[in-house]
């Protein structure tokens, strides 16, 4: 089968992708396959067109690869691809819209309230952070609406924080939210149609508790897949599967949950996780004796068993949370 | 994270319709190519065979002796077996840290210090103290509080590393009294130093000071050069100078790393110096260089708002920007990109998580047009989150702009009557 592994893009998470879709080339050529790499850029239609791959399997992270863009190209070109359709990864891109489905949906996720720059530059939103911050209480967290990593995320511990915690993440984002803190421990389900997979567990150093960039650096959180979950295991999983049917997703996707005092909540749906070495999806595969080959395989099965449905089929996001 | 996320955001730096004044990449469009085809053709023609072979670790003697000639117009005379051809400036550098450095060992350097330097003295897992810097380079002051700190703990540095001349990133330079200091502080306390100086032949204004290594004699001070900005970066021919003992080690180092340094290159180095122009070609990339200087800083005057400081350097590749501490410049570059223009985020020159609010401009790489227009750029995300931060904290309020305000540079509201800097 010939597989265009869509990559790279010019989205932040750039390196990352290109990691990731390094690897399923690999694992294409040990499948038998025959791989046609594809740096995501001006000439990727006129590519494919050319090309006319089997099956696209979509190794992009962040905007433009993991938001639908993608996808609603692919749709047009009539090419199957790989992951969640175009209206989920809209849904699962945006931070907010993933919230206000869940909230709708009954699938419990940390409070919060989202804003964009205008808000602040023309209608004085400023004003109401005092009403906000009570709301959610301190820590609070403040992301960009849509990025894929943790880049911009930032904790703020007190009042005097929250100004710098916003310039930062609307530095990618013209939306922000901030979302009150839950303490716990921190989950990542990868599902694989709709299957949830064993549950992976970062484990941060008790230091670096409250420090969000130290959980991400190398060699400073451990994870352990499966994780123990004792009695909560059923409620992680069944949060994870009810999220992917809130969201239509399709093929392969990961959430990430933050199990603290009140149950499993869920934080944020990756539509496209990484795929490297040090993935989180990978690893919940490793955990239940699903190489990444035998993954990939099963990724480009689903993306060519499924009707797609047709490019203007794309229903209008949900409208923002009150 | 964050480390990683920077270095993410700097891959992307390198797209074509990025204007980067990231790099510290000088212009290798300004070497005539005619001379470099009659070069390598006369190198072909009458010394195929060698240039093709492996050489002497140490560099061939034709090499040392051209770096000896440049030392010697910057007031050095190091004697020709004091002197290694390494591979660039930056193998001079690895090897010193592999020759001196145990884990846990203590260097001190600049802070700000040379971004490619950070990652040399982490892999050799040194425990890196940075000392700050002002307009007169490094300040001894702090040097004198960092090594008496260090001595009250039983430890002493392994060696002191700086770009006294043109600092990347500072874009300063160690005045003479401070280089003396520097240079008596090491031998009072027997401390090597080593001196980097890549930039010291790119001087745009006032005169030439002694470098460590002249004041010293050779004896404290390790220095090393490079051919990269004075000829070229691809080449990969650098040097190092050190004395016996330090070199001893040193030699057998690079032994293991390489070999030696390519000696096609060295030949090209060799047969560039025979022509005897090169003080004319240096000349000329600076006059080339002082103009872009110029150019960016007349742009950060312009673009960039009041509550900006930066260096103001009389030569080198690098500028220097400071904004208030509620700017992240590794945020900042993620929204910059957007806007198609990169640079260096100041942490990315600190070992321990400073230099967050600060940026390294280069002027180098680019033409004057696209400096102007890629500070443009900058000052106005800049100036999109001072307004944003300044709303956010209510400390005024700034009205929607104007539905028919002119193009997108002139939205921002910059002050930009008449201040001066120095």
């Amino acid at each position: 089968m010939r597989v265009a592994v869509i990559k790279g893009g010019r989205s932040l998470e750039r390196a990352v992708s290109l990691r990731s879709g390094a690897r399923v080339e690999d694992a294409l050529g040990g499948l038998g396959h025959e791989a046609i790499p594809l740096d995501a850029g001006e000439d990727l239609v006129r590519t494919l067109k050319q090309r006319r791959p089997d099956v696209a399997f979509i190794a992009l992270h962040g905007p433009g690869g993991e938001d639908g863009t993608v996808q609603e190209l692919l749709e047009i070109l009539r090419i199957p691809y790989t992951g969640p359709g175009v209206a989920a990864c809209m849904r699962s891109m945006d931070k907010v819209a993933t919230k206000s489905i869940l909230r709708e949906a009954g699938i419990p996720t940390p409070d919060w309230v989202a804003f964009n720059a205008t808000a602040f530059r023309e209608l004085g939103a400023a004003d109401a952070l005092e009403e906000i911050e009570g709301g959610l209480g301190f820590p609070l967290v403040v992301k960009p609406a849509s990025q894929g990593s943790s880049l911009g995320v930032r904790f703020a511990a007190a009042r005097e924080e929250v100004p710098e915690a916003l310039v930062a993440a609307f530095s990618y984002d013209d939306r922000v939210l901030l979302e009150r803190h839950v303490a716990g421990r921190e989950l990542a389900v990868s599902l694989i149609a709709g299957e949830p997979l064993p549950t992976v567990e970062a484990v941060p150093r008790e230091a670096d508790q409250f420090n969000y960039e130290a959980r991400y650096e190398i060699g400073r959180t451990s994870y352990s897949c499966p994780a123990e979950l004792g009695a909560e295991e059923g409620n992680v999983r069944e949060v994870a599967s009810a999220t992917w049917r809130a969201l239509g997703c399709e093929g392969f996707a990961r959430v990430d949950v933050m199990l603290g005092a009140e149950g499993p909540q869920v934080l944020e749906v990756n539509a496209i996780p990484g795929l490297t070495d040090t993935s989180l999806l990978p690893m919940a595969c490793e955990a239940a004796g699903i190489g990444f080959e035998s993954f990939v395989e099963r990724a480009i099965e689903l993306a060519r068993a499924r009707p797609r449905g047709q490019p203007s089929a794309v229903p209008a996001p949900p409208p923002p949370h009150p | 994270m964050r480390s990683s996320a920077m270095r993410d955001l700097m891959e992307i730096t390198a797209r074509p319709e990025v204007i980067s004044l990231a790099g510290g990449l000088p212009d290798t469009s300004t070497f005539p190519p005619e001379s470099f085809a009659a070069q390598m053709t006369r190198i072909a023609q009458e010394s195929s065979a060698e240039a093709l072979q492996y050489g002497p670790t140490e560099g061939f003697a034709r090499t040392k002796d051209v770096i000896c000639e440049v030392m010697g117009a910057e007031g050095m005379h190091p004697e020709v077996e004091d002197v290694l051809v390494t591979t660039g400036g930056q193998q001079a550098l690895d090897l010193v840290a592999k020759t001196l450095l145990d884990p846990g060992d203590v260097v001190v350097a600049e802070g700000p210090t040379y971004p490619g330097a950070v990652p040399v003295f982490c892999s050799y897992e040194a425990d890196t103290r940075q000392v700050s810097i002002d307009a007169e380079g490094m300040r001894i002051d702090a040097l004198l509080e960092t090594l008496d700190a260090l001595e009250r703990e039983g430890r002493r540095p392994k060696f002191i590393y700086s770009v006294p001349t043109f600092q990347n990133p500072g874009g300063v330079t160690m005045s003479l009294q401070r280089r003396r200091r520097l240079v008596e502080i090491a031998r009072e306390r027997e401390l090597l130093i080593l001196e980097d100086n890549p930039y010291g032949m790119l001087r745009y204004e006032g005169d030439p000071l002694p470098s460590l290594y002249a004041l010293d004699g050779g004896d404290y001070v390790l220095y090393t050069g490079t051919f990269s900005k004075i000829l070229s970066p691809g080449i990969r021919v650098g040097w190092l100078c050190a004395p016996p003992p330090v070199m001893e080690k040193v030699v057998l180092g690079k032994q293991a790393a390489d070999l030696c340094t390519s000696t096609l290159t060295q030949y090209f180095v060799g047969e560039f110096f025979a022509e005897g122009r090169w003080r004319e070609y240096i000349a000329d990339v600076a006059a080339i260089y002082r103009q872009r200087r110029d150019a960016m800083l007349d742009a950060l005057e312009r673009f960039f708002p009041e509550e900006a400081t930066w260096s103001r350097p009389q030569g080198g590749l690098f500028v220097w920007a400071t904004l208030p501490d509620y700017i992240d410049t590794t945020d900042l570059l993620a929204k910059a990109l957007r806007e198609n223009v990169a640079f260096v985020p100041g942490e990315a020159a600190f070992v321990g998580g400073l230099g967050k609010t600060s940026m390294r401009l280069n002027f180098s790489a680019q033409t004057e047009d696209e400096i102007r227009e890629g500070v443009r750029r900058i000052g106005r995300v800049i100036g999109e989150q001072l307004d944003l931060y300044r709303t956010i904290t209510g400390e005024h309020r700034i009205p929607p702009a104007a539905p028919e305000a002119g193009p997108a540079g002139d939205v921002l509201p910059l002050r930009r009557a008449g201040r001066r800097r120095t």
